[in-house]
């Protein structure tokens, strides 16, 4: 069984390749992968991502529950709308998925998770309600598009009523708010300045028409793919995983420490690691001479082997870079190998993180 | 559906060869091909004067999703290399059958052209896939 979006006649006819993505056929370019990128990069484009999983989470405990569920503190959240990145973990301290939490009140936040990880996300969440006076409601009535690139505001902008202007007016980066029948946030996965906008079903093809028409490109997952990795944020499945601990997938800036009593699953695990200071890192990885560094190839360090877990080819610095699990001890700067086709290739150890609004930051 | 074009001869890995009016051949990849691979963004190619066989990796399209290897339809030796590739890789995508051009061979024995596959042949090869 295959699920489409409520925007899939719309992939057709803007003339997508579709993909078969975690049960999910969905658009993997609309002829070029690479001008899509640049379009975000330079302009403004616009992704599908109603397959993502909305989940609301509400009632007296939400907070507590949530305190006890994921690694950050939700307890910072104190502005109506602010929203947190973090990763949910096992009781072993491996990643059951990332995602963003949304809060509204003590008493009502909104998650979104991954697609590929819905059900045992649910699965997992349900369990550990077990005691909580909370609900937890999937919200599949919605659609999300995300509108990202230096243009996207101005250009959403132009479709916006005077209320819903006003509503986001000056919103900061990393929040969300809900205004008539939309929710729109000031979030992405692209290192680009824009919008993801939980919508009706019902206006969701009218809406996505209406940026084609303000002049946003389309553009498919090969395109968030390689913006995403530019930005150096992680996909689940590739970079993380349940056999993967926070602190080697760096997410370490995700973890809330403080209040020391706060009894957050894996807390024990992630306590042990830290004092042990023996868990990889990851770090950005950058090959300035010709070829493509890809997922699963070998890294030789002088302080022993590491992976990639992600590479691409990057469209805006014109070679390629990748996310690579090393050993702890390897420095910003050094210079490793990696196993390329048979070869020995040299590449550089930078910080994970390759371009963030239009520029290169390493 | 990818144009291919019934003047050429092809291989079922996807390589295609026109013999030119001086008896040499130029070598690429389909259409159908650049279409699998999708974006192009690096072209490794033999060296002129490279002596090669049916069969041999003489050749690299590396796209944003893949490297794929490119093996020799025919048998000779490399007389030019198409240059512009490695400014614009992406001639393969917008033009596999012209200035997507990756090699020129002069070849050893021209009837080793009987054994690859025309047209039709090489429609039916990648609908069977």
């Amino acid at each position: 069984m295959t699920n489409k979006t409520v925007l899939h006649a719309k992939h057709l006819a803007s003339g997508a390749k579709m993909v078969d993505f975690y049960g999910w056929e969905m658009p993997i370019n609309y002829g070029s992968q690479i001008e899509e990128h640049h379009a975000v990069r330079k302009n403004a484009g616009m992704f599908d991502v109603s397959h993502m999983t909305i989940v609301d989470v509400q009632g007296t405990d939400a907070k507590a529950f949530l305190r006890r569920l994921v690694i950050n503190d939700v307890a910072k959240l104190t502005t109506p709308g602010k929203a947190l990145y973090t990763g949910m973990l096992n009781e072993a301290g491996g990643v059951i998925d990332d995602l963003i939490i949304y809060f509204f009140s003590d008493t009502n936040y909104r998650l979104v998770v991954n697609s590929a990880t819905r059900e045992k996300d649910l699965a997992w969440m349900t369990k550990q309600a077990t005691g909580f006076d909370i609900t937890i409601t999937e919200r599949p009535e919605f659609g999300m598009i995300a509108v990202q690139g230096p243009e996207a505001i101005a250009k959403v902008g132009t479709l916006l009523s005077a209320e819903e202007s006003a509503a986001v007016e000056g919103m900061k980066p990393f929040f969300g708010v809900q205004v008539g029948d939309l929710f729109i946030a000031t979030t992405g996965y692209t290192g680009e300045l824009g919008y993801e906008i939980i919508l009706p079903e019902s206006a969701a093809e009218d809406f996505w028409q209406k940026l084609l028409d303000a002049g946003v490109a389309p553009c498919g997952l090969g395109a968030r793919d390689t913006l995403r990795l530019e930005a150096g944020m992680n996909l689940y499945g590739l970079d993380m995983d349940e056999s993967v601990s926070p602190i080697a997938a760096n997410m370490a800036w995700t973890i809330s420490w403080e209040p020391t009593d706060r009894d957050f699953i894996g807390r024990e695990v992630l306590t042990a690691q830290k004092a042990a200071g023996d868990q990889p890192k990851l770090v950005g990885l950058v090959l300035e001479e010709k070829g493509v560094l890809r997922t699963a190839q070998k890294v030789i360090t002088e302080a022993g082997e590491g992976i990639i877990t992600s590479g691409t080819f990057s469209p805006t610095l014109g070679h390629s870079v990748a996310l690579a699990r090393v050993p702890r001890s390897v420095k910003i700067g050094d210079v490793v190998e990696v196993e390329m086709r048979k070869k020995l290739v040299k590449v550089t150890v930078t910080k994970p993180s390759f371009v963030r609004n239009g520029k290169k930051v390493f | 559906m990818s144009n291919i074009p019934s003047e050429l001869k092809y291989a079922t890995s996807h390589e295609w060869v026109r013999l030119e009016s001086d008896g040499t051949a130029t070598i690429g990849i389909t259409e159908h091909a650049q279409d699998l691979l999708g974006d192009m963004v690096f072209v490794e190619l033999p060296d002129v004067d490279d002596s090669i066989s049916v069969g041999d990796d003489v050749a690299v399209a590396e796209s944003v999703k893949a490297a794929s290897d490119i093996y020799s339809p025919v048998s000779g030796t490399v007389i030019a290399i198409n240059e512009e590739l490695e400014d614009a890789p992406e001639l393969l995508n917008s033009d596999a059958f012209g200035g997507g051009w990756l090699f020129k061979v002069k070849l050893d024995d021209a009837s080793e052209l009987e054994n690859l596959l025309d047209a039709e042949g090489y429609k039916n090869s990648i609908d069977a896939d």
